[in-house]
């Protein structure tokens, strides 16, 4: 038993909700008690979805606990079959079926034989593995399942389409920006001109599933989920993937020369394509090289976020634009040597927790002039009054938003450098702050203190008080004044001010 | 005379899980600490259902069952120990609630048992709620909960001074956790017919739940509190008032009548009272008169707004209702009964454990001009051109008394007043093959 008010990953069966419901015409029917539909208010909130979300329950209750479920869980498979005739249907776990144990393998191949749809219970054990696991593993078994039923039928497509083409695999509902990097990523490929052959599970279909061998490779975005479903394909289709997220400048040269690789194609080049990119589509790389971004350097950050996500921005933080990624960390546990791995090289510590309070009480030893992670850093930083980018889920409705914002792809970089420029205080700002001593924060009432108290100023030094910027003319005042009565001075001259702003900076 | 018809459906509808009681009544009672002693889906739910007040340190708290507890390899009575002094320790509540979920239910871990035990050892009153999803809907969460504060009430000594006319209010308990403003509301409306009401079940805090006992009254302010109104009767044999519930200006006068005439005092001027807060709704009742309305179901408030609504001159196709108890909804049932025929209007299809597939067939047959529904349903209903309003606002809304009633209508005419700023813009939800086409 552990105590716990927070968590970053949610439970087994919301990764199976969310592989079923990206699909289109896959119904969910969970296993479960009264109220743990919550799945479906989350994703007709967030993502606004407009039709009905295909999951409902199969009501654990007293009665149920009593007889077995068994009768209920065929009966209303039968039910949805008739109601909604979907392709496939998903018989789901929850915590409550991993303790009674029934046999919900075997109520799903009873059901199979009195319907049209096929009937699959998704094998996920909710103890042994969170959502992300689990989206990973049931994307995999519904592949499986497909194209071996398929291979039985004789109904596999085996012959590679004639122009280059790939899988996209793990694009999801409630994903991080999944719509918008899917557009990106299916931009960039049609410049190259490359088709995509099928997009999984997202808006996907079951029963186009056996067209999957056609592709010539396969493209796996996130690390999160569709390693598995990549890694069957390449073992039993002999069908190669990448797997490097294209986030960063970067990572999308390595993405793409790895596709390149993949594919073997000997007539596009993909090196000018990533040149001019780079150069002239991507703002990012000119951003980078631009006077403004050298005042981020050096600055501190702290990133945490799921794997792909924060390990890319590490990357991108430490190599595109010179800040220094104090800490970076990981809340997917089961992928921490990996994690390890690809950021080991770019930042000072590294973080592999599930605890919120471990990621808070680092943040506030660290003190980092910005913070890139979820919505709970964005939290953390709230409070602690340092400014925070969201870069990875847990999201809330925010992390949906209605215009394109790519992660991912060149496109992906602009709006990524935007993020990271807009989070940071602004360059010239920053630095006349710096200048005269600190932010002129919440009391403005004070400022009218000014006038009340200028018996104090020189005449030289009034003078040059109102040489300083507006916003920042209170905040310089106060902070010399102090400086004065700290240290018996009657009357603050210029000097003064000066010798408050050294003090101010020794401090 | 037409009368109410009872159905009952398959139950496969949504709701909230009971355990998200935790979220009013942890603000309600002060100082409390609420564990719920769960798994990580009961965790998921409450960090999203109630989104942003984790974040202000709220006074509650999973306690995550792992797998070395399901398998008994953990001792559940050592475990808990050890989550409860640390809540101490850092918390020092002067009252520990123990939420008791699907999962301890089905290990059979039992909390009855140990509470005590525990109690003793670390010297904090725990109460224990079983409020799962096996068996309850919503806010019967709060009904488990209130339940089992029931037997932590002190006691009475019954004396035979409540013979006497004047002191007889004084025995008057009410139960149901409403926000401070509106127990302050209701009291005062009481107190104008002479009866100062003795205490609230829950109180502000622990340490003044009200005493109860043989002669002692108690009135419910909520539908859904049925365990309650039974554990007050049959454990503490107090003398539960019937009524309404005091939601509306029609029931919060038939509320207070009851009351009255259970503690023999004759109600005056309510009639007045009414009609000038119906005057004050009028602007309202305007927008709504003769509109319909669905009640798809999944709080249990649904009776008492529906009847609320009848009032005010809208015609109810449906209601659904995750449980009805007939018994403590009497007099509720029978105001509805009245009003419908009153109103000359058709008495609503009263639908318990609903299916929403079927409803949803219904709602489409049916074109009500306005389904009150959970939010699973709404973004897919208003894409089809039907107009929703989220069910769970009626629960965190202030709808009690006379004052609540604006609130009440202020929700329900809202997606009308919307539509009427956006006609003109074209965005006004269309047909549904319109939509559909646009997908």
């Amino acid at each position: 038993m552990k105590l716990a008010y927070w968590m970053y990953a949610g439970p087994a069966h919301i990764g199976t909700l969310r592989v079923a419901s990206s699909f289109k015409n896959v119904h969910a029917i969970m296993h479960a008690p009264l109220g743990d539909d919550y799945f479906n208010v989350m994703r007709s909130m967030l993502e606004r979805e407009r039709d009905f979300t295909p999951v409902t329950a199969s009501i654990v209750d007293r009665h149920v606990l009593g007889r077995g479920s068994e009768e209920k869980v065929v009966q209303n498979i039968i039910c949805k079959d008739k109601q909604e005739a979907p392709n496939l249907i998903l018989l789901t776990p929850t915590c409550t079926s991993s303790i009674l144990q029934e046999d919900l393998q075997n109520f799903a191949d009873q059901a199979a034989m009195k319907v049209n749809s096929e009937v699959l219970f998704a094998d996920v054990n909710h103890y042994r593995m969170n959502e992300l696991q689990a989206m990973d593993r049931t994307l995999e078994q519904i592949i499986r399942f497909s194209l071996e039923k398929a291979k039985k039928n004789g109904t596999l497509a085996v012959k590679k389409t004639e122009k280059p083409s790939v899988n996209i695999l793990g694009m999801f509902t409630l994903g991080f920006h999944h719509q918008h990097d899917c557009r990106e990523l299916k931009r960039m490929l049609t410049d190259l001109g490359i088709d995509v052959n099928l997009v999984i599970p997202q808006g996907g279909d079951i029963l186009s599933l056996k067209d999957l061998p056609k592709a010539w490779c396969n493209i796996v975005l996130y690390r999160e989920a569709g390693i598995m479903a990549a890694k069957y394909l390449q073992k039993d289709f002999d069908m190669p993937f990448v797997t490097t997220t294209p986030m960063g400048i970067q990572n999308t040269k390595i993405f793409l020369n790895e596709l390149e690789t993949a594919l073997d194609l000997n007539t596009i080049s993909f090196q000018e394509y990533i040149n001019r990119q780079t150069r002239f589509i991507s703002q990012a790389a000119w951003f980078a090289r631009s006077i403004d971004c050298q005042n981020l350097t050096g600055k501190k950050a702290v990133v945490f976020g799921d794997a792909t996500h924060a390990a890319s921005m590490v990357r991108i933080l430490a190599c595109e634009m010179g800040i220094r990624v104090s800490c970076a960390g990981t809340y997917c546990k089961h992928d921490a040597d990996w994690f390890r791995e690809q950021v080991i090289d770019f930042c000072d510590e590294i973080l592999i927790t599930d605890d919120h309070t471990q990621v808070s009480n680092m943040i506030t030893r660290i003190e980092p002039a910005a913070i890139f992670g979820t919505q709970m850093e964005r939290h953390i930083g709230k409070r602690l009054d340092i400014p925070c980018g969201v870069i990875s889920a847990p999201v809330h409705i925010q992390n949906f938003p209605l215009g394109f914002r790519p992660f991912l792809g060149y496109e992906g970089t602009n709006q990524i450098a935007d993020l990271v420029y807009n989070t940071f205080t602004l360059g010239m700002e920053d630095h006349l702050l710096e200048i005269f001593g600190g932010h002129d924060t919440k009391d403005r009432n004070l400022d009218s203190s000014i006038e009340n108290s200028n018996s104090m100023w020189s005449n030289a030094a009034s003078t040059e008080l109102t040489k300083i910027p507006g916003f920042v003319r209170g905040k310089v005042k106060r902070n010399t004044e102090k400086y004065a009565k700290v240290n018996n001075i009657q009357e603050i001259t210029v000097e003064v001010m000066f010798a408050a702003k050294e003090d101010a900076e020794h401090v | 005379m037409k009368e109410l018809e009872f159905e009952c459906e398959t139950g496969n509808y949504h709701t909230f899980c009971p355990i998200s009681c935790v979220s009013w009544l942890y603000q309600k009672i002060e100082n409390s600490f609420f564990l719920v002693i769960g798994t990580k889906t009961c965790g998921y739910f409450l960090q999203n259902a109630l989104g942003v007040m984790i974040f202000a340190e709220p006074r509650y708290a999973m306690a995550e069952l792992e797998e070395g507890d399901i398998s008994a390899q953990l001792n559940g009575y050592d475990e808990l120990k050890k989550l409860c002094l640390e809540i101490k320790k850092d918390r020092n509540p002067s009252v520990m609630v123990w939420i008791g979920t699907c999962t301890t239910e089905i290990i059979k871990m039992d909390l009855e048992g140990m509470a005590p035990r525990l109690e003793a050892e670390i010297n904090i009153p725990i109460v224990v709620a079983r409020a799962n999803g096996l068996d309850y809907a919503f806010t019967q969460g709060e009904d488990t909960v209130l339940a089992a504060m029931v037997q932590r009430c002190p006691s009475t000594s019954i004396s035979s001074s409540n013979s006497s006319s004047n002191c007889i209010s004084n025995d008057l308990v009410l139960f149901g956790s409403v926000p401070g403003p509106v127990a302050t509301q209701l009291d005062l409306e009481l107190k104008k017919q002479g009866i100062s009401v003795k205490g609230w079940l829950p109180s502000q805090s622990y340490s003044e739940l009200p005493d109860l006992g043989e002669g002692v009254y108690v009135c419910g302010v909520n539908p859904f509190l049925s365990r309650t109104a039974a554990t007050l009767m049959r454990k503490r044999k107090c003398e539960l008032i019937n009524a309404p519930f005091p939601i509306g200006p029609d029931g919060t006068r038939a509320w207070i009548e009851c009351i009255c005439s259970a503690l023999g005092i004759e109600a005056k001027g309510l009639k007045e009272r009414e009609e000038k807060f119906w005057n004050n709704i009028e602007d309202y009742c305007k927008l709504i008169r003769g509109k319909s309305i669905f009640f798809m179901g999944d709080n249990l408030l649904e009776v008492s707004l529906a009847r609320f609504l009848i009032a005010c001159g809208m015609i109810v196709y449906e209601i659904g209702i995750p449980y009805l108890d007939r018994r403590f909804q009497f007099s509720e049932l029978k105001l509805l009964e009245e009003t419908c025929n009153k109103k000359g209007v058709p008495i609503p299809r009263i639908v318990e454990k609903p299916d929403n597939y079927n409803q949803i067939q219904r709602i489409r047959e049916l074109q009500p001009d306005l389904t009150i529904t959970g939010m699973a349903h709404a973004n897919p209903l208003e894409a089809r051109g039907m107009n929703t309003k989220w069910s769970v606002e009626f629960t965190f809304a202030q709808i009690h008394g006379f004052l609540g009633a604006r609130n009440i209508l202020e929700l329900v005419t809202r997606p009308q007043r919307r539509n009427a700023s956006l006609a003109s813009s074209g965005a006004s939800s269309g047909s549904e093959d319109n939509l559909v086409l646009n997908l």
